[in-house]
């Protein structure tokens, strides 16, 4: 690839190029710009996927529900103590009645300390909320796993609820995975699109210059030699037109990211690049220049086998 | 004598319509001076193209340089046409190129190297008398001057058939005959001429130029240089 840069200069003449003067620098510019974008989204979901899969998929909360709290109390401590012995669980955790209500407050409207002080008593006094262990897995949670719990902790908490922690936000880990497959499509069109630009700006160039691609056709010229002018120009114009591109979609995507990190939601923040996507990402505008060059390379060879 | 050119029943219609070449049947010798006469839309132009492949024809046989050039692969047809000059009727030189870089142009896509063109080249220039027009563009140049740029370029690479469409056209008479004289030594260093002209009165300044005539698309042999090897030029 190297080598189709440093084409000798009285080469280059023989096509004239006018960097920049032209649409096509620009328009690759948008296109790497807007796969820039598409692709950052479809990476950030990926991610984003994965890390709440990789999280909640060996997670199962325990809801020990019980209206007599001195009951409920001892259910928990029993089921706790229970579930600690088993070989499947990592880790139990029952959650503070503090942390309880700190995970309902944004429905009901008030935290737990704002109740203390308006003085109005807490949610534990008003609501009978259930107490809740966290239990991390040695493995994932499957269906096994949890009758293996609910068995359990059946004999201290019997209306005591196990459920996976992934199953509350599948929902949520579909629609992720619908958004990557979207932002990935966009992504391929966007390269169709660019490739037809590529062909429509290789057609145009050709015909420009159809005399002098003649004349060379007759004093013996090989179509790989047309070619390989055709194929340096938009090969340099895509390269500048996507690197243009990749600055302007980078500052848009930290900008973004800023402010998705000043949101403080948990998904949200979910929602971040690894040093592996970035990469991918500053790859764009090669893979954008090798599109374009093959994109021209075919066009042109195509349309010179039609002439003698 | 090897023939370097050979036509056998060779014809060539455009599209639907009528053939514009017919039943032409002839052989060109190496070293020799041919001059293609005959009446505007007579076929000269079209004849060239056959001979310097930009066109395949209709119906036929052409052998050149000893191969069959009907059923030439595409890639084999560049390796041939470097070994033709051709001067166009219309010149069709690269209008953005010095006079120079247009002269050089079928050295560069020979790949001979920059270091070794440029003597060639501006003895070339100096040849043609535009020995100090080497970066003239060809829209500042007059028509002659184009036409002597053409004349050099095809010249250059020292091909083994020089075909030239109306050379003279645009000079005159003393342009005209130094020209000839240039097709003329360059003859006589063995490549074979062959020149499309309706201006007879070239014909009689070359010694032993053959002559071939088309007449609607056929050929006639005034001279019967066609049917019967030349002479070498040196005896002629």
């Amino acid at each position: 690839m190297f080598s189709l840069f440093v084409i000798p200069g009285h080469d280059r003449r023989l096509i004239p190029e006018g960097r920049l003067s032209g649409p096509m620098p620009w328009v690759i510019a948008i296109m790497i710009f807007l796969m820039v974008l598409a692709t950052g989204a479809g990476l950030a979901f990926a991610e984003a996927g994965n890390n709440i899969s990789d999280q909640l998929s060996s997670r199962a909360t325990v809801q020990i529900i019980e209206a007599n709290p001195d009951l409920k109390a001892q259910q928990t401590n029993d089921a706790a103590a229970r579930l600690r012995g088993m070989a499947l669980i990592e880790e139990v955790r029952v959650l503070p009645p503090k942390e309880i209500e700190d995970l309902i407050a944004p429905w009901l409207g008030q935290t737990a300390s704002e109740m203390e002080e308006a003085q109005t008593g807490t949610l534990l006094e008003d609501i009978p909320l259930p107490s809740l262990i966290d239990l991390t897995l040695v493995r994932p949670a499957g269906e096994k796993e949890l009758a293996e719990l609910r068995a359990a902790i059946r004999p201290f908490a019997a209306g005591a609820r196990v459920e996976p922690s992934s199953g509350l936000i599948a929902p949520v880990i579909a629609l992720v995975r619908s958004l990557q497959w979207v932002a990935f499509g966009l992504v391929a069109l966007l390269a169709m699109a660019t490739a037809a630009a590529v062909i429509i700006s290789a057609r145009a160039a050709l015909n420009t210059h159809k005399e002098t691609i003649g004349v060379i056709h007759l004093l013996g010229g090989t179509d790989e030699q047309i070619s390989r002018l055709f194929q340096r120009r938009i090969a340099l114009d895509a390269l500048l037109g996507g690197i243009l591109g990749l600055i302007c979609g980078t500052a848009i995507i930290l900008l973004l990211g800023i402010q998705l990190s000043a949101l403080g939601s948990g998904l949200m923040q979910s929602l971040g690049l690894s040093w592996l996507s970035w990469l991918i990402i500053g790859l764009i505008p090669i893979l954008g220049m090798i599109l374009a060059m093959v994109t021209a390379r075919m066009t042109v060879m195509g349309a010179l086998k039609k002439i003698l | 004598m090897n023939e370097i050119v050979q036509f056998e029943n060779v014809g060539l219609r455009y599209g639907a319509g009528a053939e514009t070449l017919s039943d032409l049947t002839f052989t060109l010798y190496p070293g020799s001076f041919y001059f293609l006469t005959g009446a505007s839309g007579a076929g000269k132009t079209s004849l060239l193209k056959l001979l310097y492949l930009a066109q395949r024809p209709s119906r036929g046989l052409i052998r050149l340089f000893g191969e069959d050039a009907v059923t030439m692969s595409r890639a084999r047809l560049p390796g041939f046409r470097r070994r033709i000059g051709v001067v166009f009727q219309d010149f069709r030189l690269v209008p953005h190129l010095s006079a120079f870089d247009n002269i050089a142009l079928p050295l560069r896509v020979a790949g001979v190297k920059e270091k070794e063109l440029v003597t060639p080249v501006a003895e070339m220039l100096d040849w043609v008398g535009l020995g100090d027009r080497a970066e003239a563009r060809p829209a500042t140049l007059s028509g002659g001057e184009q036409q002597r740029v053409a004349i050099a370029r095809a010249v250059i690479g020292r091909p083994e058939i020089l075909v030239a469409d109306e050379p003279t056209g645009n000079v005159d008479p003393e342009m005209a005959l130094r020209l000839l004289q240039l097709f003329e030594a360059l003859n006589t260093l063995g490549t074979t001429i062959v020149v499309a002209t309706h201006d007879i009165h070239l014909l009689s300044k070359v010694a032993g130029a053959q002559m071939m005539r088309l007449e609607k698309g056929g050929l006639s042999d005034p001279t019967g240089s066609l049917r019967n090897p030349p002479l070498p030029r040196d005896r002629a």
